[in-house]
């Protein structure tokens, strides 16, 4: 008892740790650097659910952007202002009832919610027919339903506003919105993950057939995993949507599961632990490289900007990544309160040769 | 065909066909509680996949399987688990990435009450059932006599470790009926001579009924109170180990293969 | 049918790799971009007549598409196969973007010989040369392929490799070679295909093959994936479902893509063998 109640100390206290630094940042450092630090939240929170059905079901999807996109649209549907609708939907009207009613500020995380419920329920549709597929097919039968969903926010011009995309969306999503959501996802996923439903999961994607000999089974554990991604993928959308205040079928296209995609393959599929570091890295880092791409002048010499350069650097990564190096960074370790612990000579338990499992990361 | 005769598991003339190849034909088997059954034959004789056809893997074309008077057939392998069969696997299929603890806890997941959402929120009614099943998983690994590497990586280990960790997997599912596969395979005299005493022990002490599929004939003989011997996917001799030494039908099915140095 | 002939011509490339190793290539379609823009480059740059610029461009295409498979996907061919799938969405992204980088986003207008744009009136109806000499030459790179494939030796050892690949290994075959074969002939038919979608809508841009990539390989899926004459039907099929879709009523063209896809999907889930495919079992 003693030594949960230590652990579970240790994350509450880390949890405050960390507002405690969002609020630092929030007040010391610039619009643009919060932005990204808000994104690279929100990007945790995709990455995060992504590894689940990927690394820890060992299920490849590649649809997440589908239920981003859904998340996404909801939220924009619940949050944009009543005025604002009437401006955007100005070819046809938005369908009731959207178009009468939409939330206000404090209803915020509710709508974000309810984005998370509309991932989970496309996830509900998708995973039905395709979970019963393996590799490749389940691959390709999510790729196609997600471009199918993104084909229909193009044309269904009363609920999407179609290619124009819907501008205007309140930027509730704060620093302390993006962080406690990326917390929440985390928590959930990692106590799924070390559970016994996470066994089965990854029992299911080390053997198929001798986890169902073991009595699990098989389809209801990969759409559980599959809805629970889709959860939370529709929060990260909806959290988007309301960070970069618009929301077009362009922008949840499939480029954006590519980018969660190197980001669980460099973390480690499977390492709650590794995505979350790498969702954040590399939100940075492809802001950073933003530079490449944009014209430099360094003096009177005029560099121009080399667009693409970015995608560019990110495949050969992700190639040599599978090539060379497939675990990532973490493989499918976690780092615990016991080897933080261990490592700084407090814990009872003792040195361990590396870490292993995970009570909260 | 049901438990009148105190049969716990029962086949009524199961048939299974591979892409036009009859791997086994009209197979009748009964199985009482509490037996310990052993089932030889030649390689590729159709052993495996009476096993397969018992736990769900393959659906028979005709035929039924029944398990403790219900009619099992065509039942997915988990439904057949969690009703009470357990079985190992020939080719050994542990989850290598996984501790030797948690290959043990997965199989106690089936028996699981809480639900995903207990689970996901550490909820105190899944805490407890988790330490429960920790502890139950311990004394089935100290049972096999790998309690000290509860925590080390199944693929990992030496294979006749791994033996005993999918041995000790199938207990921890609670079965009433086991299923071994050629739990010998690989192992030196001395090691079989204690999976004897060990596989008589655990019928003993869990109170289960044993089938299991062997090609070392000195522990089929050894411990089995009835052989079923089946050739080409049909059967062609049964009896106590002494009558099936001796029967001429069983003789020639062996000699037909090289290399059998048991017999 | 031009259009159903350049998927065909597409969705071959995918089912022959298909067949062979049992994995989706989906670089395929940035091959098939690749080859129109060599074609291009030979032309404009060098200055090369077109016939031998075709030539050319389907030959260093396939050497493209060689190279890929020794570089990228031979070091992950032992590797579970969700490793093998994510190299391939990692390469196909790479070739895009080196695309973008090189040639940029702004597509370039291709120019395609005299005798396909020449127009022809028969009575009251126009047609390009075009409409006509895709669908023959289209014809005349199938019935070559039939042939290599059916009457040829590699053909043969390609025909034998994608029914069991380590008892062709046993009899000495070496498989490696083969497989180099296989995607080296799948990339000159995409090539083929990209020049000759160049002929038939004449602005090229790096993106040009991701679309086209898809219905042929839904086309590929439709015919029997691992069939090359399923994947020739399907090509037809999915040409004729996306033109019909634009016909039946404009206000779906936005939909034509979707179409596919939702083709795409159904027949994953209904008969993912396709209409020629045969079906597999497990064994435990």
């Amino acid at each position: 008892m003693s030594d949960k109640f230590r652990k579970t100390l240790l994350t509450i206290i880390f949890i405050g740790f960390l507002f405690v630094v969002a609020w630092l940042a929030d007040t010391y450092l610039d619009e643009y650097v919060m932005r990204v630090v808000r994104t690279g939240l929100v990007y945790i929170t995709a990455a995060v659910s992504y590894n689940l059905i990927n690394g820890i079901a060992g299920q490849f999807s590649l649809g997440p952007n589908g239920f981003m996109a859904l998340g996404g649209y909801m939220v924009a549907l619940l949050m944009l202002p009543l005025e604002q609708k009437e401006f955007v939907w100005f070819l046809q009207p938005l369908i009731w009832p959207f178009r009468v009613f939409s939330f206000a500020k404090p209803f915020f995380p509710l709508a974000v919610a309810l984005g998370g419920v509309a991932g989970a329920l496309g996830a509900l549709v998708v995973g039905v027919p395709s979970l019963r597929l393996r590799g490749d097919y389940l691959a390709i039968a999510t790729f196609g339903f997600s471009q199918i969903i993104i084909v229909l926010a193009n044309n269904l011009i009363p609920v999407t506003n179609g290619a124009l995309g819907i501008k205007g969306i309140p930027e509730y999503a704060n620093v302390y919105q993006c962080l406690a959501w990326a917390i929440v996802t985390v928590l959930v996923i990692s106590n799924l993950a070390n559970s016994s439903y996470g066994r089965a999961m990854k029992s299911i994607r080390d053997d198929e057939v001798a986890a169902e000999a073991m009595g699990i089974p098989i389809f209801k554990h990969k759409l559980l995993a599959f809805v629970v991604s889709g959860f939370f993928a529709g929060v990260a959308g909806g959290l988007m949507a309301s960070l970069i205040t618009t929301v077009s079928p362009s922008f949840f296209s499939f480029s954006m599961t590519f980018n969660l995609l190197i980001i669980i393959v460099l973390g480690g599929l499977g390492s709650i632990t590794g995505s979350t570091i790498t969702a954040f890295g590399f939100t940075i880092v492809s802001e950073a490289l933003r530079f490449v791409e944009s014209p430099i002048d360094i003096g009177p010499i005029h560099i121009p900007g080399i667009s693409g350069m970015r995608m560019l650097v990110f495949s050969l990564l992700l190639v040599l990544l599978m090539i060379f190096c497939r675990r990532g960074l973490f493989g499918q370790k976690e780092i615990s309160w016991d080897y933080v612990l261990s490592r700084f000579g407090n814990c009872s338990q003792g040195v361990r040769t590396c870490p292993q499992k995970t009570e909260q990361s | 065909m049901s438990s009148e005769n105190g049969a716990i598991l029962a086949l009524d003339r199961v048939s299974v066909s591979f892409g036009g190849l009859l791997a086994v034909s009209d197979f009748d088997f009964t199985i009482r509680k509490g037996e310990l059954v052993g089932l030889i034959g030649p390689n590729g004789a159709g052993k495996t996949t009476v096993f397969n056809i018992i736990t769900g893997q393959y659906e028979p074309v005709s035929g039924k399987v029944f398990f403790r008077g219900q009619d099992i057939t065509g039942w997915r392998p988990d439904r057949v688990t969690r009703a009470g069969i357990a079985r190992t696997f020939q080719n050994m299929r542990l989850f290598e990435d996984l501790t030797v603890l948690d290959n043990v806890l997965v199989a106690q997941h089936c028996r699981l009450r809480s639900s995903m959402l207990a689970a996901a929120l550490n909820l105190p009614s899944y805490v407890k059932e988790e330490g429960l099943a920790r502890q139950k998983a311990m004394k089935v690994l100290d049972r096999v006599g790998l309690a000290e590497l509860a925590h080390t990586q199944a693929g990992s280990l030496p294979y006749g470790q791994q033996r005993r960790v999918e041995i000790a997997r199938a207990l921890a599912t609670d079965p009433e009926v086991l299923l071994l596969d050629e739990p010998a395979a690989g192992m030196n005299p001395e090691e079989t001579a204690r999976l004897m005493e060990f596989i008589c022990r655990v019928r003993d002490e869990f109170g289960l009924t044993i089938l299991l599929i062997e090609h070392d004939m000195k522990l089929v003989m050894g411990i089995c109170e009835r052989i079923r011997v089946i050739d080409y996917g049909m059967s062609i001799a049964e009896g106590t180990p002494l009558e099936i030494q001796g029967n001429p039908k069983v003789i020639s099915a062996y000699l037909g293969e090289e290399g059998n140095g048991y017999a | 049918m031009s259009l159903g002939s350049l998927y065909a011509l597409l969705a071959i490339g995918y089912t022959m790799v298909y067949g062979i190793l049992r994995f989706i290539n989906f670089a395929h379609s940035d091959i098939f971009m690749v080859g129109a823009y060599s074609a291009f480059f030979f032309i404009v740059i060098f200055n090369i007549p077109w016939p031998l610029a075709a030539a050319l461009a389907v030959c260093f295409t396939a050497l493209v598409g060689m190279t890929i498979d020794r570089v990228a996907y031979r070091p992950v061919r032992d590797a579970p196969r969700i490793s093998a799938l994510i190299t391939a969405v990692g390469v196909s992204s790479f070739i895009e973007n080196l695309g973008l980088v090189t040639v940029g986003a702004r597509p370039k207008a291709f120019e395609s010989p005299q005798f396909m744009s020449r127009v022809f009136h028969i009575g009251s109806v126009t047609i390009t040369g075009v409409a006509i000499w895709v669908p023959i030459i289209t014809f005349g790179l199938l019935a070559v392929m039939i042939y290599i494939v059916y009457r040829t030796k590699i053909g043969m050892a390609m025909r034998s490799v994608s029914t069991d690949i380590e008892a062709t290994r046993l009899m000495g075959v070496d498989v490696d070679k083969v497989i180099s074969y296989t995607f080296a002939l799948g990339s000159a038919l995409a090539a083929a295909g990209g020049i000759l979608w160049a002929c038939k809508y004449p602005k090229i841009t790096p993106l040009m093959g991701v679309y086209p990539g898809w219905k042929a390989f839904t086309a590929a899926v439709v015919g029997g994936i691992g069939s090359i004459p399923g994947a020739m039907i399907g090509g037809f099929i999915i040409g004729l479902i996306e033109v019909m879709t634009v016909a039946v009523s404009p206000n779906l063209s936005g939909y034509r893509d979707g179409v596919v896809f939702l083709v795409l999907v159904v027949f994953l889930l209904v008969r993912p063998t396709g209409i020629l495919g045969e079906t597999l079992k497990e064994k435990v």
